[in-house]
């Protein structure tokens, strides 16, 4: 149980007993457990390879579990139907903006395909554009925006596309250091003004301890537990935090789980 | 691409090249006295067409109209080829490489059946320009439908894309590239297409026209003949290619920013 399930918080998502492997390759998880509460900002900490995405692909239904359940909601739909319903949005590493669509009919795909009418999916981009930084942009094609900027709009479709639980896939590994911060800057921002449910993908350690309410380090494959580290850290936060005592501290823990430090040893 | 479209006068230097290749033409049969049937003069061959005009105009309009009829059946049957070979797996196991194969055989050569089987009237001109125009259609859309970015399927499947949003969303406008850089090599080579039929058997045409003034050895008609062939097969191809900036227009513009 989390310490968040304990008190009393709604359930977004749970898994439990979790397995999957590919034909004829050694297996990526092994009747894994976690669940993330309402509102919580979750970061699974994981070195690449480890099978990540897969795990993002199983939970927005793109792959069945051979073992286990995957639980979205209270009341605790299957991750294909609730990815049907419009509830999960899942945000790719790469933006996978369309070229051919402006942005405003880019983050409105999602909408779209779940059956909203063109005029009031752009209607709700409009309304929500100005608050993710990205007014006047919305008859600009992707190749006009910076790498940043196309993040942002990558994140608004997948906003828009799931309510409940929304799933990020490394969102800004592929952007340079200075855009880096302003994004992750950024994302606190949004999700203090929505408070939605974030689950985190991250192979960056100060990335997993600035964003999140806690980390689960996934250190060895197959993947049978996560250990968990609760950041407590004061929110609303900003970089300003990472030059924190304790985040210094959840560092050094977080670099032994991970084996880039040995427990105790790495002090200047 | 993006040297082409940065000013007004961008076409300037290729029109003075062609203009001294004309006029070295001129000059070179004048004082090397070259006989007519060998390289007519310029000037006779403008003089032959301009006499002529009337015949040529009847004859162009007819090869301009197989071109575009075969050019036209050619996009059918290309992008419903392309797009049975991307929906069905069996197809793309065995349709695919037996169209790439096919390119081995020599167009020309199996030309003279579709004369057989389409006779002396205008389809068998037809049937030779889908011969030669339904390959870079159906090869390039279908490799551009397969060129989509599976990553973005992928994400359009979570947000419970159907098959028909796929289709319409993703890949059918993924493939525009792919269609056009094919579109654009078929209209360049249909009108050669429509030639050839025209030699194997035919009344009309600039191709009959090129043929039997060749027969009679009336240089100055075959050039003419042969000009205004590739004055069409220019004109095709820039209008193919005026289309694909309308309609793609600010894509163009991303791959001249070298993204």
């Amino acid at each position: 149980m989390s310490s968040a399930a304990m008190q009393g918080q709604q359930i977004a998502l749970s898994v439990r007993g979790l397995s999957y492997s590919f034909p004829s390759e050694p297996p990526l998880f092994e009747s894994l457990d976690f669940e993330i509460s309402q509102g919580e900002f979750v970061s699974i900490l994981a070195a690449s390879g480890i099978g990540k995405t897969t795990l993002f692909r199983l939970l927005s239904g793109l792959l069945v579990p051979q073992a286990g359940t995957i639980a979205i909601g209270a009341a605790g739909s299957s991750a294909a139907a609730a990815a049907k319903q419009g509830r999960v949005g899942y945000m790719p590493q790469k933006d996978c903006l369309l070229p051919w669509r402006t942005v405003l009919d880019n983050a409105a795909l999602g909408l779209e395909l779940g059956g909203i009418p063109k005029r009031e999916a752009r209607r709700q981009v409009k309304e929500l554009l100005p608050e993710l930084g990205l007014e006047g942009t919305e008859s600009k094609y992707p190749h006009e925006l910076s790498g940043g900027m196309r993040q942002r709009v990558s994140f608004a479709r997948s906003l828009l596309a799931g309510g409940e639980l929304l799933l990020l896939d490394e969102p800004f590994s592929a952007l340079d250091a200075m855009t880096r911060i302003r994004m992750q800057e950024w994302l606190l921002q949004v999700w203090e003004q929505h408070r939605k449910t974030i689950l985190f993908i991250t192979h960056d350690v100060d990335e997993a301890l600035l964003l999140s309410d806690r980390v689960l380090v996934a250190a060895q494959s197959p993947i049978t537990a996560l250990q968990e580290l609760p950041v407590q850290l004061p929110r609303p936060r900003s970089y300003e935090a990472a030059l924190d005592e304790t985040f210094i501290r959840l560092k050094r823990q977080l670099l032994g789980w991970i084996g880039m430090s040995s427990p105790g040893g790495g002090r200047p | 691409m993006n040297r082409r479209g940065s000013g007004k006068h961008a076409h300037l230097p290729v029109l003075a090249f062609v203009l001294l290749l004309a006029a070295l033409w001129e000059a070179g049969t004048s004082v090397f006295d070259v006989p007519h049937y060998i390289v007519p003069k310029l000037t006779d061959v403008f003089a032959s067409m301009w006499e002529n005009k009337q015949l040529l105009g009847k004859h162009f309009a007819v090869t301009l109209w197989e071109s575009l009829l075969g050019l036209g059946l050619s996009v059918l049957f290309g992008t419903l080829s392309a797009g049975w070979i991307e929906s069905s797996g069996l197809a793309k196991k065995t349709i695919y490489p037996l169209i790439v194969g096919s390119q081995t055989i020599p167009i020309i050569a199996i030309s003279p059946i579709m004369v057989m089987w389409f006779g002396y009237e205008i389809w068998s001109k037809v049937a030779v320009v889908i011969l030669f125009t339904f390959f870079p259609i159906a090869v390039n859309t279908a490799d551009g439908l397969r060129s989509a970015d599976p990553d973005i399927g992928s994400l359009m499947r979570t947000m419970g894309a159907r098959k028909r949003d796929l289709y319409l969303k993703w890949k059918i406008p993924s493939a525009m590239p792919g269609f056009f850089t094919g579109l654009k090599m078929a209209a360049a080579i249909s009108v050669g297409g429509a030639t050839l039929g025209e030699w194997l058997g035919g009344e009309n045409g600039l191709g009959m026209y090129t043929k039997r003034a060749s027969n009679v050895l009336r240089g100055e008609a075959v050039f003419s003949g042969v000009l205004l062939l590739s004055v069409m097969g220019m004109m095709l191809f820039f209008a193919v290619q005026w289309l694909e900036r309308a309609s793609l227009g600010h894509r163009r513009s991303e791959v001249n920013r070298g993204k």
